[in-house]
């Protein structure tokens, strides 16, 4: 790797209660790098992310951001540093409207205690609002309380709330699961496209190996809590391992391409 | 800010409709006005538990900071010798809100029925110690009789009434800008989902905290406004959980659709009381507690859901 890393894992550990959820996992990445993280259900991807983003502690090993040791910080902290992450299932505020779950995310980013006390509608803060919102294409449903929209909506706004705080690193849990068939690569394009201009790292976990293969520079794939491979994509769904433990033989012989670690 | 106030719908008709109230109160009779004080001092510790609500949380303990603040001015008269309802009514905000400050650290850390059970224990602490303290009035309690105004000594209660009218709308006012702010979305944010809160970058605890002090110092100033209304304290009447029960009584009658609500369900909640104690002294509570039953069944939305129809109409029409 020619860059200085972003992020550097060593040797991270996480057990519950005697189960080995992550394995000695060593990981570098350069800054815009994006990475696909795949595995089968319950290989330890989640909590890997979990462990970076600071909702998990893990039981040994050493998480580095910029230079800076975050092993174990505050999830609040991490973004304050520069670690971001969406969802699996997405977490945003229900009730509300696309445009105020914005300008929430919008406000609590500036850092300042003023700014948390500007009206929600302050025009420092709509105009960032209206384009993210055009940015992430969920400028039309703006008004509309985020309970009555799609899957992919939220997924949408999960994600550009992650980004508002402008991350040097942004981790994607599964950033189109639930989502059709036929949203998913409209989605990723729309993500792609808008962090690529920020030179935001990206790690994605990602059942889809066709979005794998079209979107990351580098393949981590998990089995039993330990990075089995670090390789290109290419490389990546060639390994025996990962063809064994993760995607299946299926994949290659044109059977079911998608979903196959879930299968 | 004076400008922002005056630019927000709800705080200019609350101005125009407090200032008819404080020039009605000139016509009204003495029980009508005092029922309409003690519902006015009463909806300034519902404005606190409505700004909890929006967050998700009930507290079924203000009656802590609702007598801590009624007997600091009772106390601060009996054996400071201080009669100004300015000063009177600073210490009561500030009593309660030290003790708001220094418990937050508490309950901030919790939800749901531990929030409002922890609560309601820490004013049963001080109830304990109330009626056991001969030096804090055991349980007669003080009366609370000389309130001057800047060193004025008016007659009968109609400045008094004037004073409170204004510290509501003053309250209101506060609390409607908050709402509005980034940190007042937060109240919606937070009880939707506390995660992303997190995740955005925003300690929910500090958050909490931050509107559990105000709603702390809110129930303070209602509980110094109403001792020196009612002109007795006493922790039957000022610390007792009966008194919590009657402000997430009122609080649930209110609904929490406007800052305004507050105000008029705890008056309207007021006059009930006082009706039903007429109708029928032994069994008055059976009234209020029917009335409450049927605002759940048929009001879900409180008093307010009445008037939330034509007010979001008229702001349509003007909008």
């Amino acid at each position: 790797m020619a860059d200085t890393p972003i992020l550097s894992v060593r040797d991270l550990n996480k057990s519950f209660s005697g189960i080995v959820a992550a394995n000695n996992i060593n990981v570098d990445v350069a800054p815009g790098e994006i990475v696909g993280i795949i595995g089968a259900n319950g290989a330890g991807k989640t909590v890997f992310v979990n462990m970076i983003t600071g909702y998990l502690k893990p039981s040994s090993g050493t998480i580095q951001f910029n230079g800076k040791d975050i092993t174990g910080i505050e999830p609040r902290d991490a973004t304050h540093e520069g670690v971001c992450r969406s969802f699996q299932i997405s977490q945003v505020f229900m009730t509300m409207s696309v445009r105020e779950n914005l300008l929430i995310a919008l406000a609590i980013a500036r850092e300042s205690g003023t700014a948390m006390l500007l009206p929600v509608d302050h025009p420092d803060l709509t105009d960032e609002c209206e384009r993210l919102m055009a940015v992430y294409k969920i400028d039309q449903y703006a008004d509309s309380t985020v309970s009555t929209l799609s899957q992919g909506i939220r997924k949408l706004l999960d994600i550009a709330m992650a980004v508002v705080a402008n991350p040097k690193v942004l981790l994607l849990d599964e950033p189109t699961s639930g989502v059709s068939v036929e949203e998913k690569f409209g989605i990723m394009d729309i993500v792609m496209s808008a962090l690529k201009e920020k030179g935001t790292a990206v790690l994605f976990v990602e059942h889809d190996m066709e979005i794998v293969e079209r979107y990351v520079h580098r393949v981590l794939a998990f089995y039993q809590g330990e990075v089995i491979c670090d390789a290109p994509p290419d490389e990546a769904l060639l390994d025996p391992k990962v063809i064994e433990f993760v995607i299946g033989t299926d994949y290659h012989s044109g059977g079911a391409q998608t979903e196959a670690a879930d299968a | 800010m004076v400008s922002m106030a005056w630019n927000d719908k709800t705080i200019r008709w609350a101005i125009i409709g407090f200032a008819l109230l404080a020039a009605a109160g000139w016509l009204l009779p003495t029980w009508i006005l005092n029922n309409v004080m003690f519902g006015l001092a009463r909806g300034l510790a519902v404005l606190g538990l409505l700004v909890l609500w929006r967050t998700g949380l009930v507290s079924f303990g203000h009656a802590l900071y609702f007598g801590l603040g009624a007997y600091a001015v009772a106390l601060l008269e009996k054996y400071g010798g201080v009669t100004d309802v300015f000063l009177k009514f600073g210490a009561a905000i500030i009593v309660a809100g030290v003790f708001g400050f220094l418990l937050g650290f508490v309950l901030r850390n919790y939800r749901a029925i531990f929030f409002a059970m922890l609560s309601l224990a820490f004013s049963m602490v001080l109830y304990g110690v109330l009626v056991k303290m001969e030096v804090l009035g055991s349980t007669d309690g003080f009366s609370v009789t000389q309130n001057t105004i800047l060193g004025w000594k008016p007659d009968g209660k109609y400045p008094l009434f004037c004073f409170i009218v204004l510290t509501c709308v003053i309250a209101l006012s506060a609390v409607q800008l908050y709402l509005k702010s980034a940190l007042g979305h937060l109240t919606t944010a937070i009880r939707d989902n506390e995660l992303r809160v997190e995740y955005l970058g925003y300690s929910v605890a500090r958050a909490i905290h931050v509107k559990y002090l105000a709603s702390a110092c809110l129930a303070g100033a209602a509980g110094g406004a109403m001792a020196m209304a009612l002109g007795q304290v006493d922790p039957d009447s000022m610390v007792n959980w009966t008194v919590s029960g009657e402000l997430v009584f009122i609080t649930i009658m209110s609904g929490a659709g406007s800052v305004v609500a507050p105000f008029i369900g705890a008056i309207v909640f007021e006059f009930i009381r006082t009706y039903a104690f007429e109708l029928a002294p032994q069994a008055w509570q059976l009234i209020v507690g029917g009335t409450l039953l049927a605002i759940i069944f048929f009001l879900p939305g409180g008093i307010w859901s009445l008037l939330e129809k034509p007010w979001a109409k008229g702001e349509a029409d003007n909008g």
